[in-house]
């Protein structure tokens, strides 16, 4: 394993154990109260799933043309951190929503479109893990059609009509809000690259296994 | 006719009694504290889903790194070793790597 993954994950974790502070000292927006600081929580890694899911499809779109197993490695990596900072923020969401909305889930076009996209990913990981042999290639393509889906999503606040916040909220952001939540995106993103890290580091011993096997039977 | 005097007669009452609509909101700075929802428990339960979500992967990952190299070595031990020992070369060099 990468020498550099425990220092990554020591860093992620002072970061998640110090943001709390700043989140707490940041001020209060108007008309959400204490709410607002799910936001801290909610934006990052809604924001990593959505480049997760670009960089997922771009690397399998690399692996269809090279067919180089390392591209597969990296695909499927970013493919299950895609599905788990998907479900962090569709469940941070709600929670935000139960209080500022009224409701915990509505299928407003951003709420609707997040969901699909985590979708075709659990479906990616799904065929993977029930495909059998060859499911690697379908499942890039997948990721294809997900990357292809995540600007949609991003955009969805500014073309359709929508009770989420739009795209401006966050370029927007005093530096009172803005430090505590790129604070908290750098934590996301540290602890992104370490699992990644990790997951490839799986999947190229589990390729050096299987060869090992198919080389002590022959 | 006995029955219209009747309906005029609870007619006439529903519009003599009856309470005026709401036709605009009342403005107020606070609602009382029993009309608030609370938020910290949403925000404790958001921020504990998103340590909880870490910790369980986390702990998937280095379960499954353990159970693949265990399984490498115990190969390697196995099979691998008796073979470089009669000299037929170590198989595990042609595995792929990046």
């Amino acid at each position: 394993m990468r020498k550099f993954v425990v220092p990554l994950f020591a860093l992620a974790g002072l970061i998640f154990m110090t943001a709390p502070v700043l989140i707490a000292r940041a001020p209060f927006a108007a008309g959400m109260g204490l709410d607002q600081k799910i936001f801290y929580f909610h934006m990052p890694p809604a924001m990593l799933m959505l480049l997760s899911a670009i960089f997922c499809g771009t690397i399998s779109a690399v692996f269809l043309v090279k067919r180089r197993p390392f591209y597969d490695w990296m695909g499927y990596a970013a493919a299950e951190l895609t599905v788990l900072y998907g479900a962090i923020a569709m469940v941070t969401g709600p929670l935000w929503a139960r209080k500022a909305w009224g409701v915990w889930w509505v299928w407003d076009p951003r709420l609707t479109m997040s969901f699909l996209l985590w979708m075709i990913f659990v479906s990616y990981l799904l065929l993977r893990r029930y495909g059998g042999p060859g499911s690697e290639m379908l499942a890039a393509g997948l990721a294809v059609f997900g990357m292809a889906t995540s600007p949609f999503v991003y955009l969805s606040v500014n073309i359709w009509r929508t009770i989420h916040p739009l795209t401006t909220v966050v370029p927007t952001l005093p530096v009172d809000f803005a430090f505590p939540l790129w604070y908290a995106f750098t934590g996301f993103l540290l602890l992104y690259i370490a699992l990644m890290t990790l997951r490839v580091d799986i999947e190229r011993q589990r390729t050096m296994l299987d060869q090992l096997y198919l080389e002590s039977e022959e | 006719m006995k029955k219209f005097y009747l309906a005029a007669f609870v007619l006439m009452n529903a519009v003599m009694f009856a309470q005026a609509g709401q036709s605009e909101f009342q403005p107020v700075t606070e609602i009382p504290a029993s009309e608030q929802m609370p938020s910290a428990p949403l925000v404790i339960a958001a921020y504990a889903f998103v340590w909880l979500a870490f910790v369980v992967y986390v702990w998937t990952m280095w379960r499954k790194l353990g159970k693949v190299e265990q399984e490498l070595q115990t190969l390697s031990t196995q099979i691998l070793q008796p073979r470089a020992a009669r000299g037929d070369g170590a198989p595990h060099e042609s595995a792929p790597r990046e």
